[in-house]
Formats: C-alpha cells, sequence, structure tokens
C-alpha cells in the first residue's frame, strides 16, 4: 500500500499536465486541426515574436518572478531575526493566518481602494491637508513598471513565507543556535541571522520556489494592479485564449510555452544567485560581526513588517467597510449611510457555491494528505527519497494553468467523462497536493528520527510508531498542511470553470465573475466569504495542537 | 461496461492498444452519432420534450440585475415548463466558447455541456464561421412573430453578419453616454465634439482599453463619426484600404488621448471599472451600452443622484442581444422554450420594468394589444437620469464584425505598448 504511494502521487501529479501540455504543444507549432491547421512550422512562433510589446511583457512577468520572493524573503528574515523570543512574534504569528486565507483577488482589491488616487489614503487627507474636493490624476494603480502589482504580490507572500517558516522553526532549536551564539558575544538579531538564518532557509527553498512560479505567472493580481499597456505576459495570454477569433489559440499556446520558459529561467537565476549570496553569506558571518548594526536591523524588521501586515490589515478593514457601505464620495472619509444591500442580495444565491466549495476544500484536501503522509512515510520507511518526487510536486506549479488545462479540458472531453464535482475535485487536487507536501515534507523529515529508533528498540512495530510518536509530533503541521490544501482548493478559479464546465459554481467563480461587472460592494462581500472559509480553516490549525497540547508549551508549535 | 473490464484485466501493451480503440470509438461514436434534433415547427412536441429537461443556460454573470432577472425567469420556465434552468455565470462568454471548442474537437457532437448561451455578434460570428451552431431554430418560434422582423430588419443581422435563425433576440441595446451635472454642465453632443470637449475638461474622460467589448464599441462609434462614407464599414475589411479609412481615427485618437484621465497612459479594463470611477469622481463623462446603466446605478445609490444620461446627437451604435444554441447542446428543446419565453410580453415587460432589469424590449409594441401597449407605457423609465427616448432615425448599425477585430488590433498595436 504505501510502497504504491510515491507512484501514484507521481503519475497524479504528471500526468494530467504533461497530457494537457502535449494538447497545446501541437497548436504552438500550428497544428490545429479542427480549426484546419494542418501545417508544422516555426510561423506561430514568429507571429508571437513580433507582437507589439511582447518583450516587455515578458520583462515584467520575470521581474516580478524574481523582485517578489527577493523582497518578500528578506522581509521575512528580517522580521524572525529581529522579534525570536519576543512578545512581538507572538502578536504578529495571530495575524499571520487569517491574512494568509485571504484571497489574493480580495487581498489587490483592498489595496487597489486603499493607494487609489481616490482613495482611502487620500481620503483621509482630503480636503483638510490637501485642498482637493476630486481626486488628482495621479497614475498609482497599472503603473508601467508593475511596482503596486509586485507590491501586492509580496504583501500576500510575506504571510505564506513566514507561515511556512514557523511551520518550521521548531524542529531548528533556534533558541539554542541563538544561545550558543550570545554566548559568543553575538547580539540577538545577528545570533539569529548567523546561526539560524542558514538552517532555515533550506526549509524554506521549496516555498520560494512556489513563490516564483505564482508571481510570474499570476493572472488576478496582474488584472487588478499590474500594467496594463501592455500587460504582463500571463494577461495577454489569458486574452488570447479567451479571443473571440478562434485562430489566437496558436498564438495563445505558444506564448503559454514561453511563459513556461520564464518561468523556469527565473527559477534558474534565483538558483544561480543562491550559490552567489551563499558564498558572500558566509564570508559576512566568518567575519565576525557581533554588534554592528543591531539596532538599524531592529528597527527595519519590526517596522517593515508592521508596514506589509499593516497594509495589508487595512486593506482587508476596507473590504469590510464596503461590503455595508453606503453611497461613498470622494472626499469623504467614511461611506455617508450602512447598508445591508450588498449582503441581501448575495444571500439567495449563497447556497449552493458554499456548499461546493467546502466539499471540494475538504474533500481535496482530506485525500491529498492521506497521499502525502503516505508517501513521506514510505519516504522515511526507505530511508531515502525518490529524486522524482520533487519534479512530480513541481510541474503543476510551474506549469501556467491556463496551459495545460485547457488541453486537460479537451482529453477529459476525449474520455467522455462528464464535467462535475469529480473532475473539479480532481484538477483541484493536482494544487492541493503539491502545496500540502510543501508544506508537510520539511517538517516531517526533520523530525528526530532518535524518536522513531527509540520505539522500535522497545518493540514498537513501525505502524505502531506512527500512530502513538509520529502522528501525535507532526499534529501542529500536519494541521497546518490542511489548511493551506483547502486554502489552495478555494483559491481555484481557472480548474473549476473549465473542468467543471462553469457548471459547479464555488465562491471563487461567483466572485471572479461578479468582479468583471460587480460594485465594490458585492465584490466585497464575496471577497469577504471567500476569506473566510480558509480563514476558519487556519483558526482551527493553530486551535487544535495548543487545545490538544494545552500542557505542553514546546508542542505547540509556538514561535521560538 | 466489458471494455472497461477488459481494459483492467489486460496486460500493458493490450491496454495501451485498448486504451487507443477506445479513444477512435469515442471520436467515431461523436462524428456519427447526430442529436434527436426537436423542431420548431410541431411546438407542442417541443415543449412535451422539454418538461423536466435540464438547462444550462452560459451567461455573462458580472451584473447583479441580469443575473437577478435570469434567476426569474428560470422560476417562471420551471412553473410553466417544468424546466430546471441553471444560470452558468461567465467571467467573459469566451469562456463558454473555449468549451464548445474543446467539445468539437474532442468529437463530443450530442453531448455538449452548453445548452444555450447568450453572446455578442463577435462570438457569434466565430461561433457560425466555425458551424458550432444549431440551426435554423429562432424564426419558427411562436413569440417570433412580436419581434415584428419585416418591419425591424435589425433583428435579422448581428454585426451585419446575416443571422439566419441561428440565434434568437432577446433584448435591444446602444451605446450611450453619462456625466456627471454637478461637476460638468454641458456633455459633448458627439464623439467627434468630444475632441474640443476634453480641450476643456483634460482629464474628464476615458474609455476601456479595447479589446474590451466597450472600449472597441467606442471606436467603431468615433470611426462611423469621423468617416465620410461608411459604406466601406459595413463591408469585411480591405487589408489595402483599412489604413486609408482609418486615418482620422489614429488622429483624432493620438490628439485626444493626452486629454483623458492618466493623461492615456492606463486605461480601465471595462464598462464596470468605468463605472467605479465615475462613482469615485475619478471621471465625469463615462458611456455604457446599456442605456439604462446609469440610471439603474442611482437608484442604487451607486452613482450620485446628479448623473444625467445623453445620447450622441448624429445618431448611435446599435444592436440586439441574442441567446443561440451550440450545435452539440443536450437540451435544445428546453433552449427553444427558454428562448421563446425571453420574447414573451411577461418576460418583455418585466425587463424593461425599472424595477428590475431596466432594459430596452426587442418585441414591437405596435403588435401588441392596446392593453399590452398601455402596459409598456406605464413601466417606461422616467427618473431624470433615464435616457432619453431612442428614435428610429437615430440608430447607428454594428460595422461588419471584421472591423471590431481589425480595430482592436490596430489599437493595441499602436497604444498597447509605450
Amino acid at each position: 500500500m504505501l510502497r504504491a504511494a510515491p507512484w501514484l502521487m507521481i503519475a497524479l501529479l504528471t500526468l494530467p499536465v504533461l497530457a494537457g501540455l502535449s494538447a497545446i504543444l501541437l497548436p504552438a507549432f500550428g497544428y490545429l486541426p479542427a480549426l484546419q491547421h494542418n501545417g508544422f512550422g516555426l510561423m506561430v512562433w514568429r507571429e508571437l515574436l513580433e507582437t507589439p510589446g511582447i518583450g516587455r511583457s515578458a520583462g515584467l512577468s520575470l521581474s516580478a518572478a524574481l523582485l517578489t520572493p527577493l523582497l518578500s524573503l528578506m522581509l521575512v528574515m528580517l522580521f524572525l531575526a529581529s522579534t525570536s523570543g519576543t512578545r512581538w512574534a507572538s502578536a504578529m504569528r495571530r495575524l499571520v493566518a487569517p491574512l494568509l486565507a485571504v484571497p489574493h483577488a480580495a487581498a489587490a482589491f483592498g489595496l487597489a481602494f486603499l493607494i487609489a488616487p481616490s482613495g482611502f489614503l487620500l481620503r483621509l487627507i482630503s480636503p483638510e491637508l490637501s485642498g482637493w474636493q476630486r481626486p488628482p490624476d495621479l497614475l498609482i494603480l497599472n503603473d508601467p513598471l508593475g511596482l503596486t502589482m509586485m507590491l501586492g504580490l509580496v504583501l500576500k507572500e510575506i504571510p505564506f513565507l513566514l507561515l511556512m517558516a514557523l511551520a518550521a522553526l521548531p524542529q531548528l532549536n533556534a533558541d539554542q543556535r541563538v544561545n550558543m551564539a550570545r554566548s559568543l558575544g553575538y547580539r540577538p538579531i545577528l545570533a539569529w541571522l548567523w546561526t539560524v538564518a542558514p538552517a532555515l532557509y533550506p526549509l524554506l527553498r521549496l516555498p520560494l520556489f512556489a513563490v516564483i512560479a505564482f508571481a510570474s505567472a499570476t493572472v488576478d493580481v496582474a488584472l487588478i494592479l499590474g500594467p496594463t499597456l501592455p500587460p504582463t505576459l500571463s494577461v495577454r495570454i489569458i486574452g488570447w485564449f479567451s479571443d473571440p477569433d478562434l485562430n489566437q489559440r496558436l498564438l495563445a499556446s505558444a506564448a503559454a510555452l514561453l511563459q513556461l520558459m520564464i518561468t523556469l529561467s527565473a527559477i534558474g537565476v534565483w538558483i544561480a544567485a543562491e550559490k552567489i549570496v551563499a558564498r558572500l553569506y558566509r564570508a559576512l558571518l566568518l567575519s565576525g560581526h557581533r554588534r554592528h548594526g543591531h539596532a538599524l536591523l531592529n528597527v527595519l524588521g519590526k517596522s517593515l513588517m508592521v508596514i506589509t501586515l499593516g497594509t495589508l490589515l487595512i486593506s482587508l478593514l476596507l473590504l469590510v467597510i464596503h461590503a455595508f457601505a453606503g453611497p461613498w464620495r470622494f472626499p469623504d472619509n467614511l461611506p455617508a449611510a450602512w447598508t445591508l444591500q450588498h449582503w441581501q442580495s448575495v444571500g439567495p444565491l449563497l447556497l449552493a457555491p458554499l456548499g461546493n466549495t467546502l466539499l471540494l476544500g475538504l474533500v481535496s484536501t482530506a485525500v491529498a494528505v492521506l497521499l502525502v503522509v503516505a508517501v513521506l512515510e514510505h519516504e522515511s520507511r526507505q530511508g531515502r527519497k525518490p529524486a522524482q518526487i520533487l519534479w512530480a510536486i513541481y510541474i503543476p506549479l510551474l506549469v501556467p494553468q491556463v496551459a495545460f488545462l485547457y488541453g486537460l479540458t479537451l482529453l477529459l472531453e476525449q474520455l467522455r467523462w462528464q464535467p462535475g464535482l469529480l473532475m473539479v475535485g480532481f484538477a483541484h487536487s493536482l494544487f492541493v497536493v503539491p502545496y500540502v507536501y510543501l508544506s508537510l515534507a520539511e517538517p516531517y523529515r526533520r523530525l528526530d528520527p532518535r524518536w522513531q529508533q527509540l520505539a522500535a528498540t522497545l518493540g514498537a512495530s513501525p505502524n505502531r510508531t506512527w500512530w502513538h510518536i509520529k502522528l501525535p509530533l507532526l499534529l501542529a503541521p500536519l494541521a497546518t498542511a490542511f489548511a493551506v490544501g483547502v486554502a489552495v482548493s478555494i483559491g481555484q478559479y481557472l480548474a473549476t470553470l473549465l473542468t467543471g464546465a462553469g457548471r459547479v459554481s464555488t465562491l471563487t467563480t461567483e466572485a471572479v465573475a461578479l468582479a468583471s461587472g460587480g460594485t465594490r460592494g458585492t465584490i466585497a462581500v464575496w471577497a469577504l466569504l471567500q476569506a473566510a472559509v480558509p480563514m476558519l480553516g487556519f483558526a482551527m490549525a493553530i486551535m487544535l495542537p495548543r487545545l490538544w497540547w494545552r500542557k505542553r508549551r514546546d508542542m505547540t508549535g509556538q514561535l521560538t | 461496461m466489458k471494455q472497461a473490464v477488459k481494459f483492467l484485466c489486460a496486460g500493458w501493451h493490450h491496454r495501451l492498444r485498448l486504451l487507443a480503440s477506445i479513444l477512435l470509438l469515442a471520436i467515431n461514436a461523436g462524428n456519427t452519432l447526430e442529436a434527436q434534433t426537436p423542431d420548431p415547427a410541431d411546438w407542442a412536441s417541443v415543449v412535451a420534450e422539454a418538461r423536466d429537461q435540464p438547462l444550462f443556460f452560459y451567461a455573462w454573470g458580472g451584473d447583479q440585475l441580469t443575473n437577478d432577472y435570469l434567476a426569474w425567469v428560470g422560476q417562471r420556465i420551471a412553473a410553466e415548463y417544468g424546466i430546471r434552468m441553471t444560470h452558468v455565470r461567465l467571467s467573459d462568454t469566451a469562456d463558454a466558447v473555449s468549451r464548445i471548442l474543446a467539445e468539437k474537437q474532442a468529437g463530443n457532437s450530442d453531448n455538449g455541456a452548453v445548452d444555450m448561451l447568450w453572446l455578442n455578434g463577435e462570438n457569434f460570428a466565430s461561433l457560425k464561421t466555425n458551424d458550432l451552431l444549431f440551426g435554423p431554430w429562432a424564426e419558427q418560434l411562436p413569440n417570433f412573430a412580436r419581434v415584428n422582423a419585416d418591419a425591424n430588419p435589425d433583428v435579422r443581422f448581428d454585426f451585419t453578419l446575416p443571422v439566419e435563425g441561428y440565434e434568437s433576440p432577446w433584448l435591444r441595446a446602444h451605446l450611450v453616454f453619462y456625466y456627471d451635472s454637478a461637476y460638468i454642465s454641458e456633455p459633448p453632443a458627439n464623439v467627434a465634439a468630444l475632441l474640443n470637449w476634453a480641450q476643456e475638461h483634460p482629464g474628464e474622460f476615458t474609455y476601456p482599453r479595447p479589446p474590451d467589448f466597450l472600449g472597441a464599441t467606442f471606436l467603431k462609434q468615433a470611426l462611423l463619426e469621423l468617416v465620410a462614407d461608411s459604406v466601406p464599414l459595413y463591408l469585411p475589411v480591405q487589408e489595402a484600404s483599412f489604413a486609408t479609412i482609418t486615418a482620422p481615427l489614429w488622429h483624432y485618437l493620438d490628439a485626444l488621448h493626452p486629454l483623458l484621465l492618466r493623461q492615456g497612459r492606463s486605461f480601465p479594463a471595462n464598462g464596470p471599472e468605468l463605472r467605479r470611477l465615475m462613482a469615485d469622481g475619478e471621471i465625469a463623462l463615462a458611456m455604457s451600452f446599456n442605456p439604462t446603466e446609469a440610471v439603474n446605478s442611482v437608484l442604487r445609490n451607486e452613482l450620485p443622484d446628479s448623473v444625467r444620461t445623453h445620447l450622441p446627437d448624429g445618431g448611435t451604435l446599435a444592436n440586439v442581444s441574442f441567446v443561440a444554441i451550440p450545435y452539440n447542446a443536450s437540451h435544445k428543446a428546453a433552449a427553444m422554450v427558454t428562448a421563446n419565453f425571453l420574447m414573451s410580453v411577461e418576460a418583455q415587460l418585466r425587463a424593461q420594468d425599472p424595477q428590475y432589469l431596466g432594459g430596452t424590449p426587442v418585441i414591437d409594441l405596435s403588435v401588441l394589444s392596446a392593453a399590452e401597449q398601455a402596459q409598456f407605457a406605464d413601466s417606461r423609465q422616467s427618473h431624470p437620469s433615464a435616457p432619453p427616448l431612442m428614435s428610429e432615425g437615430q440608430q447607428l448599425q454594428e460595422p461588419h464584425p471584421s472591423w471590431m477585430e481589425a480595430l482592436e488590433r490596430a489599437w493595441i498595436a499602436r497604444y498597447g505598448s509605450r
């Protein structure tokens, strides 16, 4: 049973993607018989490279792919270093899970309303300080360099990385490392940076690759905050795939392959940069700095995190305000009236999407957690990890969704499998399994093997060891992984739309459909509902180990 | 079933071969089996067949009022005909087109997911030229007579393409401008006059970036107003003459863009975003292809009540909204009954009522009874923000669909990356 698990997972993750990809490979080289394109050649690629602004679009995707993880990582590391072992840590930690649960699109809408020329910030200072009765004509959103888009992405990726780091930290004995360094005369922050950060980074590497892949191919954030003239490559692909002129699908297929190349090269650049940075870091570490810059790092680490998480929090708060706002004109600081009208209009439409969302999230995550635990347990009993697993995990995350999902839909059609909840759940698991694996793999592997060995010497079977030793020790990471899985499932838009033939409505499909035409009030209501479900999941993931281990402080996965 | 069992028991190369034969079977089955097609001329049997059928109606879901209206339609046809309708809310109609295309590629010619879809002329052209539509059926519907197509020939054309009974009309729409009278006293008389107006009111107007439907409509309206001879616009685009014919448009836009919101460095994505800019006071002039969008938004407190609706004085682009049935729809009878219901007096009255949808009926009121005419007159929009009544002569017909495509591409090439 366990032996089959790795192969089952590899098959589940790679076959649909490869099949879906092959369905766009042929059109990218000019072959699409359904539309009477029967020749092979590089025509489509030539057309793609001649598309105005294509270099710019590709460059935007690449720079977002590199800057987003870099900024997020630096902020997270600085914050963890400056707050290790302080009250700050636990205060911020409470914020992380609910913020992670906010869907990207919802956060982007909130941020847009915060910083737009007619947004909340400028309303606060108008007209009293600025003298503006009408919003100033400033280009803040959709700026050509994509800075606002990257800000939106960083805001959303920080909670993700922070959560991944917090899940991994308990394995590292950070307190002991810091104490050791402090006994050598290092100030606390530098002690953390020199001893804990290098051990933490390898555990964050996989999540960072996921951030790179997401940032390079994001659609929803780019649509709301990103540049428009031209937009990022991913947005253009969506446009070509949904062009009424079906011949544009050839171009879309080639562009999807280009997107894949960009994502892969961003990861390549990152890996190359890792080597250089590692060398510099070692040189810096060995230079023996013990107290230099401590005060600056302290202020930076705390204030930057307060600003970023605060921005996200206010954005979220603005969604709440909008969900109850009546007319709200510039430059009023608050709505002129409050109303339940947005909730009333949503009410009757809510039941079916909510039921589907919960069903899909819970079932696909339960299956994913079972599969991932089976794979990791097999690996731990074998004492080695099959290299193919790592690739299999990354395939659904690295291949642009729009590309292979279109092909996958085609394939499912060919097999005459009826679109519906089952197919959608299957498509969701393509994305749920990798994220569950990413959040569970390192804690699982880092579990001290001496516990197992000790149990074995006492005569316990591997299964008994798992139930009585490993499961309790891994309760916190398992709960986190489950919450991550549910959140990922809820966030799926394209997968739900395409494999469900649009018939399976979830909170996300409703929210995105309305975002194309709704008012801020209804968008805010859907976005809040969409955030509420995963938030509940994360709250439970935090509460469960605490309740279970309320008498054993070191088992609750607290920040060190 | 037997094949599936064999599949599970067979050895490896057998399995591959079997898989291939199952795939082939699926494809061949698609090609040879023709769906039972209901005949709208025998209406009683269509209604009988439709009873207890589900209906998957794929329609843009971005507007709350339209969603509510379609939910009401679902309730009514459930009560009247026993049809269980599901409104599949699309963010982009092209998603449904993708679906139908994928099914065609897979050889699924009788069991499609889409039973009926609401589509625009561009998507209609695309589906029809690729033989993805079922028909002709629409003119045989009992309620089609109410449209009075002989007196209103525009319902027989969708973006100049002959409809030929492949889609059924359900609403009318036309381009209007709306402005905030708190900020500006006089809107520009038409698109050509907009340039001078924008010089006096810089940063007060913008339009959605093509290929958005409304943005492309703005380009067509501007082109129709700026060209001396509009006849070539109703024929397919000729590559040779495109540059010459559209030169005045680009000249106009080059001058207009620096006077737009954000100096034309960024454009809103679509009509709803344009309306949000209006609600935030960023602009004072906007446009819509739904004549009653402004008044509906005022009634829902989404726009200030100082907003007024205005028609371009030289005529404005007008078209008809249609529903179509894909060639492989699973429930064609239910789709026909629903399309027929959409043209009923009851459905059209509800569509016109500002309390519900506030749209423009597609049926010809002159063929109705006096009592029915009075009902329509009673429910007409009378709010100060409501659009002025449109007369026959003010309608500009949509150019050939190839112009929309060509204008979008030329706009993107010219302004899409700077």
